[in-house]
């Protein structure tokens, strides 16, 4: 059995407050860049199902050239192999990813299920996973948070989706993304973080794969902060906690707010 | 051509957050100069055929069939692109649920239409559909623009208001789905409730969220913010820093890695204000905090404060609440 994990590099959610709107625009994000945390979950569980079904497990990543520190990070972890979807020269929108992702899935040749995280701390689509199951012609189950069992041809799934738990089942092969509820994602052990290095991680162009004709149908302008607040806080002061109290909720009522 | 909505129904009611965006398409199509549609799936479709007439559409495709009963993706699909053949969509909406969000993404792929997933808000722009939605997990908004005939976005709950329910009807139109059991790929096994009783978070119109302040004493801490929720109807939701220490499950969490929640009124309670809780949060009306700590940012923030023990505020505000609201 083969697992395809779809990784994705994003800045360090510590210093997503701190991207701005002219990098985004440009493309060239100064925060640091690491494995979108949502991913760890879904190398963590490739390698879970590693030692549950001796299934083997390739991370692919499609960014720039330099995008390794995410994939290294999964082969630190104890994923078997990596690549890298040079995405140079690419420019589109998340169905022109999701064709090219799963043209690399396409490459691998025997893959059986494909995992993703739930989605990407930076454009927050969750839709990636879902275009490319749409462009493998797989089934798909999104928020997995448990593999009950994969056998006979088909993988059993606990998934959490507005208010209900479901238990599911698909034939093979499959797309899944998990949520963070599925498994303790580990650290990478020294040894892991060596091995990683030494690695050498194959790198495809996204040019070169078959993904077929690539469209883009939707554009991001106008990138900007939210608005922040400018009035002061009110404050309601009193000698005890009931006159504070009484003096918060006079104004919540006043002012319509309750 | 057409603004077609999908009305998600669960245990076959309509889910509310599906009437704001029947709501909203009532505007845009009205903007376009189109007809607004809306389609209803499900074992049963009949009584949320006709509600979807009273918030506002002018026709209903209707899809019933057993093998609807429960929510699977790809029947799901199916019927969904049936009606947007059959509806001559040129938008197509649903609320931003879990199952709105993959749904219409998994749609817009098939049919090779862009999406703006999740959006806050929408707009006509040169005869096509425009979108806001946040990313960098709500540390930057976005204005998405389509090429393409058919624009689809999932819209995030509460994004506007519920539309108020008149006595027009619409013309209701039976569609078959035209499926066998054999052509669904995923079987059911079993549906269990996850979140237990109380008031959803994405859906509440007031939230009373607890961090690292109730942490010193969990379960007199927590006791006391589920009875301030209670007094008010509001759902109750935790900072990372509650989740961690292990009192409350991972799905109470707001913020950047939590859930997103954009009530009327948000109460803060022993919540310093961490730039990651404000990104899952920052879109309530009305932030209200309660901190011991005057020098908390989550100050800066919110439109009413008070500074003291949460031990001592919130009892005395929970006995304030019911003598004043009843």
């Amino acid at each position: 059995m083969k697992v395809a994990v779809l990784i994705k590099q994003t800045p360090d959610t510590a210093e997503l407050p701190k991207v701005s709107a002219q990098e985004v625009q440009s493309g060239a994000v100064k925060a640091t860049m690491v494995i979108n945390p949502w991913d760890e979950y879904a190398a963590e569980e490739a390698i879970q199902l590693g030692d549950r079904y001796g299934a083997d497990s390739v991370a692919i990543t499609m960014g720039a050239s330099t995008a390794t520190d995410a994939l290294k990070h999964a082969l630190a972890m104890g994923i078997g192999e990596a690549k890298l979807i040079d995405s140079s020269g690419v420019s589109g929108d998340m169905w022109t990813t999701a064709s090219i992702l799963a043209a690399a899935v396409r490459a691998e040749g025997d893959v059986d299920l494909v995992i993703t995280g739930k989605q990407s701390v930076d454009e927050n689509s969750s839709s990636v996973f879902i275009g490319v199951a749409c462009k493998l012609g797989f089934p798909l189950a999104a928020n997995v948070v448990r593999i009950v069992e994969i056998a006979g041809g088909r993988i059993t799934v606990e998934r959490i989706a507005d208010g209900v738990q479901e238990t599911v089942s698909l034939p093979l092969p499959a797309v899944i993304s998990v949520g963070k509820e599925i498994n303790d994602p580990r650290f990478p052990s020294f040894m892991g973080i060596r091995k990683a290095n030494r690695a050498s991680i194959p790198v495809v162009s996204a040019a070169g794969l078959d993904a077929g004709e690539l469209v883009k149908r939707t554009n991001w302008t106008n990138i900007r902060k939210p608005d922040e607040k400018t009035e002061a806080c009110v404050i309601f002061d009193g000698a005890t906690a009931a006159e504070k109290a009484a003096k918060l909720v006079d104004a919540l009522v006043s002012d319509k707010v309750l | 051509m057409s603004v077609l909505v999908w009305i998600e129904q669960s245990n076959n009611q309509a889910v509310p957050s599906s009437w704001e965006t029947l709501g909203k398409a009532r505007e845009l199509a009205d903007a376009l100069g189109t007809e607004l549609a809306a389609v209803v799936m499900g074992a049963e479709t009949a009584a949320t055929a006709a509600a979807a007439g009273q918030y506002g559409a002018d026709v209903v495709y209707a899809i019933a069939s057993p093998l609807l009963a429960e929510y699977r993706l790809s029947a799901y699909v199916a019927g969904l692109e049936k009606a947007v053949q059959g509806a001559g969509a040129t938008v197509l909406l649903a609320s931003a649920t879990t199952r709105g969000r993959e749904l219409s993404a998994a749609v817009a792929c098939r049919l090779d239409a862009g999406i703006a997933p999740d959006a806050t808000d929408l707009r006509i722009e040169g005869g096509k559909l425009a979108a806001v939605r946040p990313v960098y997990s709500n540390n930057l908004l976005v204005d998405i623009t389509f090429d393409g005939d058919l624009q689809v976005a999932s819209v995030r709950p509460r994004s506007f208001p519920m539309p108020v329910a008149g006595d027009a009807k619409a013309a209701v139109k039976e569609l078959d789905l035209g499926l066998g059991e054999d052509d669904i790929a995923e079987k059911i096994l079993d549906v269990q409730p996850s979140d237990g009783a109380g008031v959803d978070l994405a859906d509440a119109r007031i939230v009373v969220a607890a961090g690292r302040g109730v942490v010193e004493d969990p379960e007199k801490g927590f006791a006391l913010v589920s009875d301030l929720a209670a007094a008010m109807g509001a759902a109750v939701g935790a900072s990372r820093a509650a989740v961690d220490a292990g009192f409350v499950p991972y799905r109470y969490q707001v913020g950047q890695t939590g859930k997103t929640v954009r009530p009327d009124v948000y109460f803060a309670v022993g919540i310093s204000g961490a730039i990651q809780h404000m990104a899952g949060m920052s879109g309530s009306k009305v932030i209200v905090a309660i901190n011991r700590d005057a020098d908390a940012p989550i100050f800066e923030r919110a439109a009413y404060g008070v500074v003291g023990d949460l031990y001592e505020i919130l009892p005395a505000l929970t006995a304030e609440l019911k003598k004043r609201l009843g």
